[in-house]
């Protein structure tokens, strides 16, 4: 193909505008996803585990046993793990259980180090995952500083009770992690485990909409998230 | 091939060595076919130590890839005589050393069918994209170099001069491969052990010390089982430049001590107690940094006083004991040291386990048999009686 040098300016421009028009888009459309936790509401019941459990099921999530090869979503730990350096002796949040999942950081070190963009960053904040592209060579889980990514040491299919028809199942040797259930998302409706609390601990919504119910919450709630000296901008909010 | 028909030849000593490392090839591509069916759980990692032998094996020889550049630098920039005969098997050595590589990144994928993602959708602001290219890049020169060099002395030619310019970018590129290593470490947020800016020194100057101690236990050891002779000023020069990457090498350590120690900042302490005196419980990688530490001391007594070092034996010594000590701080600590504790809190401990240790070794005999089998070819054609019937010029120019 011969191009005239009018024909490649008229394309090179057309090409740049499309780029410029995507880019104002999604400022325009403005949807950044983004969760708080209401740690007080969450500590109301001692052993309640049903936001694992409702997406453990939902996501095909394997119950492996032995220990260190799990594989996790959204599981407990104890306050002084999600965040590490601001507990002290007399806190009474210390041995408080914390819910802990991926952050889907406005800038995730796991997407800046994958080299197959396996894993990558939505233009609704989500930090989305191709199973099927993942090379399985776990940089992004030395890169995630909050430790929510999980590897699938061994075939995780042995290990699901009860599958779940609508969500893929995972092969040996790729990495997984909360996709804040963009699958519900994108027919409407909010994360499975947003749904499940009893307490209605969690709340799912739109940072970019100040008039969303998470904004709201923001606004007037001291809250936290981990590690934010990091720099990731992580989108799950603690709300003390 | 090139060559490759010196390599086909040889005594019932080289064929009983190659045979001993088919042997222990076979047993690693064994254990490596395990885990291909079972996946990595065969291995010692865990969510929190994801990884562990292989990749360390790779960080440590990456560094002996690079050192090549030290037999290089001082005969094409300094006009450094006795390497002459020797940047031949510096050059060999890397070209094994980076192969090795390869093959540990390889077996410590979950899915190494789809390697070829990586340049399927090449990825610039991934370390790992620039890893592939220096990686690569350098193992390309290194064959050119060394292949084309070698053509010319078998046919008693001075070489092409293009080959000089060629020889020059793999001065800086010797650098890079290694500079590039420790930035798939140095820039991770959550991993204080390795969020150093003097990781990529303390990386080249600790390659530029295991890498000649490896040549020099090379050049000897074929000195006696060959009748090659490594003039004794290369090996004097080679031990000065691993004395000096030594010194540093320790001195950054040190540095590291200092920075996390009187800061006193837990993040940045842990992982160093963890490595030297344990964390709550899991001691496995004491003992390690502590042999490493007390060989790379003793080591450095016998390479600077000048009567040990002018010793061949003790500098054989001292050469195997500089090699073990950096091995196990690269090798080992610097690695499986970065996860504990996780960015969760959690302590915990690693061990390989047999197919792991068994497919790292058969990784080792993979490069010592390229190794092996360049070296024969070299050596042969330095041994060659000097007036060889010229080959006809057709056949040349088809090979």
């Amino acid at each position: 193909m011969i191009l005239s040098r009018k024909a490649f300016l008229r394309l090179s421009g057309v090409s740049l505008l499309a780029v410029a028009a995507r880019k104002v888009k999604s400022a325009i459309s403005g949807t950044r996803w983004a969760m708080a936790i209401d740690v007080d509401k969450c500590l109301k019941q001692e052993n309640c585990t049903k936001c694992s459990a409702a997406c453990n099921q939902a996501h095909n999530v394997p119950a492996i046993p032995q220990s260190g090869r799990d594989v996790r979503w959204i599981w407990k730990d104890s306050f002084e793990h999600a965040f590490p350096g601001q507990e002290d002796q007399y806190s009474s949040l210390r041995a408080a259980p914390a819910m802990v999942l991926c952050n889907h950081c406005d800038n995730p070190p796991c997407v800046r180090v994958c080299p197959t963009q396996a894993t990558w960053k939505r233009d609704d904040g989500i930090v989305a995952m191709d199973f099927h592209r993942c090379i399985g060579c776990r940089y992004c889980m030395a890169a995630c500083p909050y430790g929510s990514r999980s590897f699938n040491w061994m075939d995780p299919r042995p290990y699901i009770k009860n599958q779940n028809p609508e969500f893929p199942t995972r092969t040996k040797g790729v990495v997984e992690k909360c996709n804040f259930c963009s699958e519900r998302l994108a027919v409407g409706k909010s994360p499975v485990c947003v749904e499940a609390c009893p307490e209605k601990a969690l709340v799912f919504g739109n940072l970019a909409d100040p008039r969303s119910p998470i904004r709201e919450l923001l606004s007037t709630r001291r809250h936290t998230r981990r590690r934010p000296e990091l720099g990731t901008g992580p989108g799950v909010f603690y709300i003390l | 091939m090139f060559m490759f028909e010196k390599a086909v030849s040889g005594g019932r000593r080289y064929w009983l060595w190659l045979a001993a490392l088919a042997v222990i090839m076979a047993a690693g591509f064994a254990s490596y076919l395990i885990q291909l069916q079972n996946g990595l759980m065969i291995t010692g990692l865990s969510r929190d130590v994801t990884w562990g032998l292989y990749i360390a094996q790779f960080t440590f020889l990456v560094g002996v890839a690079a050192s090549a550049v030290m037999v290089v630098l001082p005969y094409y920039l300094h006009n450094f005589k006795a390497f002459g005969r020797i940047t031949i098997l510096g050059e060999f050595l890397a070209i094994a050393a980076v192969i090795m590589c390869m093959l540990f990144i390889f077996v410590d994928m979950g899915q190494p069918t789809r390697v070829f993602n990586v340049l399927l959708y090449p990825t610039p602001h991934s370390m790992m994209f620039w890893d592939m290219v220096s990686l690569g890049g350098y193992l390309t020169l290194n064959a050119v170099i060394a292949l084309v060099s070698l053509r010319s002395e078998r046919e008693g030619v001075a070489p092409p001069k293009w080959i000089k310019p060629v020889i020059i970018l793999s001065i800086p590129w010797a650098v890079s491969i290694h500079t590039v290593t420790a930035f798939l470490y140095a820039g991770l947020p959550g991993r204080s052990l390795w969020l150093t800016a003097i990781l990529a020194p303390r990386f080249l100057a600790s390659a530029f010390a295991s890498g000649p101690a490896l040549l020099i236990l090379l050049c000897l050891l074929i000195s006696r089982l060959t009748r090659f002779s490594v003039p004794r000023e290369a090996i004097q020069k080679l031990s000065i430049i691993m004395t000096y990457a030594m010194v540093l090498s320790l001195f950054f350590v040190l540095m590291e001590f200092f920075t996390a120690f009187y800061s006193q900042i837990p993040e940045h302490t842990e992982s160093l107690r963890y490595m030297f005196f344990g964390l709550d419980g899991h001691t496995g990688l004491a003992p390690w940094m502590w042999t490493s530490m007390i060989l790379a001391a003793a080591s450095l007594v016998l390479l600077l006083v000048p009567r040990y070092r002018h010793n061949q034996s003790l500098l054989a010594v001292a050469c195997g004991m500089v090699f073990l000590s950096l091995w196990i701080d690269k090798g080992i600590g610097l690695i499986v040291a970065a996860f504990v504790p996780s960015p969760l809190g959690a302590v915990t401990g690693y061990a390989p386990t047999l197919p792991e240790m068994l497919i790292s070794l058969g990784i080792w005999a993979v490069g010592a048999l390229i190794l092996t089998v360049l070296y024969k070819i070299a050596l042969s054609v330095r041994e060659a009686p000097l007036v060889a019937p010229a080959p006809p010029a057709r056949e040349e120019v088809l090979v």
